[in-house]
């Protein structure tokens, strides 16, 4: 399963704002790549942090709520959305940084 | 196995190389300072634009103690503009003398802020601005009858139809009012912007490398970032009280444990003693906590490594955080709409002890006098 959507997105490339299997979101900045993002039921993120500082995803979301932990720079998490609607992202350490996820 | 409601989540962790860090490394003193420009214009938001009646209204009502329950306390007695908009307290007092639990912070710049107080508990400073009005310990006002006592000052109900032709006086527009006020309190040009804007004297040679310092072996930059020197974000920097501050909010996220909102350094050096607890006095002692005098525990921010300044680097570190006070304009106290001049309206209002009941004449006198009477 993981490694059909690795294929998927080598094939389709990194389109973010569409619906895809995996879309890529990079934090440099202390900014996301990506505002908004449509996502299918099972599709997942992938938030690669390439900042200075470490990052912390999280939704607080009822329903959806979930928390990565503490993503240093350089590491490369994915998180996968299992479940349809709109899940509000955001960076618990830099608030400002925040990405509306809508799951189809 | 993982089917519950809760757990249809998955994630994965995988490290990969590090090649950005000799990149920071290597940013120099003249790319550093582009990021220091001051913004061109103050933000606000698109649900409460600026309009000058608004601020004006706002002006008046942040320094108005008739806010309060005892009429006795204004947002202005705890941020006074005098001590950059803080109280020059460890803690502050509230409603009775009442000790509040953290230190009061400036509202300087909060136009560019995100999440309001240490904790980030409002999501604006207009969710924020009924906060303290309602709070028993600060200034313990019933907001419905905020409402009815502003209504009962006549110059009020102009301003406030005049701020706001479609509603006039409402709770919301408290709030928003005080929040476009809020939003013009921008800290004045200090040398540092003289010197970001190619001014090469106005900064000393100890300062230009205490800024070196601030964004390389020092890494203040890594949460006091940007012009107004904050991320906006929350961090524990191993401060040893028990508070965990957004942890209350936060429960289940680990870093959040013990972690406050990053302050503004602008103007710092008018806002002694520092910390959500004002534990640490001075300039120098808040270095010296960051130089290797902090707590360790798992929720320490992963940007707070021990530093081991040198005395020299430390002087260095100072001169440049003094360099940040700017030359701020004068506040003016604003002249408040006067109480109805119908007798038995303004005494209620003035004699909340005597329960609205009729008052002697000779009770009022002593009264106005600030004597006793039986
Ligand atoms: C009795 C003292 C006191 C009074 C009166 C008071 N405040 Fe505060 N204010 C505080 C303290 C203490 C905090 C921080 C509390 C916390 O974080 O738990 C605070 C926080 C704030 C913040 C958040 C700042 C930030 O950067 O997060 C704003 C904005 C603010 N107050 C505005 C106001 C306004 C507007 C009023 C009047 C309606 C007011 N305050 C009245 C003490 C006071
Ligand atoms: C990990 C993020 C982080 C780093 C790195 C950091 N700070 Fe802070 N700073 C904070 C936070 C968060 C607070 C508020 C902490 C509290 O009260 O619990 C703070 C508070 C302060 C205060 C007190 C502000 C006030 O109004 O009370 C000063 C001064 C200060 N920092 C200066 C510095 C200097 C100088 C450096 C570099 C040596 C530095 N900081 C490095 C996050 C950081
Ligand atoms: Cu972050």
């Amino acid at each position: 399963m993981r490694l059909l959507s690795i294929v998927i997105v080598l094939v389709f490339g990194f389109a973010a704002n569409t619906t895809a299997a995996e879309v890529a979101v990079t934090q440099k900045g202390r900014k996301f790549s990506e505002k908004k993002i449509e996502l299918g039921v099972g599709g997942s993120i992938k938030f690669i942090n390439d900042d200075d500082v470490t990052h912390n995803i999280h939704s607080t979301t009822k329903g959806h709520a979930f928390d990565v932990g503490a993503q240093k720079p350089g590491q490369t998490i994915v998180h996968t959305f299992d479940k349809a609607g709109k899940v509000k992202l955001r960076c618990a350490i830099h608030p400002k940084m925040k990405i509306k996820v809508t799951v189809k | 196995m993982l089917c519950g409601g809760a757990a249809a989540i998955a994630f994965m962790v995988t490290l990969g190389t590090s090649s950005w860090t000799t990149e920071a490394a290597a940013k120099g003193r003249a790319e550093w300072k582009t990021e220091y420009s001051r913004p061109g214009e103050v933000p606000f938001p698109e649900e409460n634009p600026y309009t000058a009646e608004k601020s004006a209204l706002g002006h008046k009502l942040f320094f108005d103690p008739r806010l309060s329950g005892s009429d006795y306390i204004s947002c202005g007695t705890c941020h006074n503009p005098s001590f950059s908009w803080g109280d020059g307290l460890p803690t502050g007092f509230g409603h009775k003398m009442t000790k509040l639990g953290r230190r009061t912070p400036t509202i300087l710049n909060s136009a560019w802020g995100e999440l309001m107080m240490w904790d980030g508990r409002f999501e604006s400073l207009e969710e924020q601005a009924l906060g303290p009005m309602g709070a028993e310990a600060e200034m313990n006002q019933q907001l419905d009858s905020i409402v009815e006592e502003l209504a009962a000052i006549p110059g009020y109900r102009t301003l406030f139809n005049m701020a706001f032709p479609a509603d006039g006086l409402t709770i919301e527009n408290i709030g928003k009012a005080i929040a476009t006020y809020e939003r013009t309190i921008v800290s004045g040009i200090a040398p540092f912007d003289r010197w970001i804007a190619g001014e090469e004297s106005a900064m000393s040679s100890a300062a230009k490398r205490g800024f070196d310092l601030y964004n390389n072996k020092a890494n203040c930059v890594a949460c006091h970032a940007g012009w107004n020197m904050t991320d906006s974000g929350f961090h524990d920097i191993g401060l040893p009280d028990d508070d965990i501050g957004r942890g209350n909010v936060l429960k289940n996220v680990v870093k959040m444990q013990h972690a406050f909102k990053t302050p503004t350094l602008r103007n710092i050096v008018q806002r002694a003693p520092y910390m959500h607890d004002g534990s640490l006095g001075t300039l120098k002692e808040v270095i010296d906590h960051y130089s290797d005098g902090f707590t360790r525990r798992d929720s320490l921010s992963d940007e707070m490594k021990p530093l081991k300044l040198s005395e020299d680097e430390k002087a260095d570190l100072l001169a440049f955080l003094l360099t940040l006070e700017g030359a701020d304009p004068m506040v003016a106290a604003p002249i408040l709409p006067a109480n109805d001049q119908v007798p038995g309206a303004w005494l209620k209002r003035l004699s909340p002890a005597a329960g609205g009941k009729a008052e002697t004449p000779e009770c009022r006198t002593a009264r106005l006098h600030l004597r006793r009477c039986k």
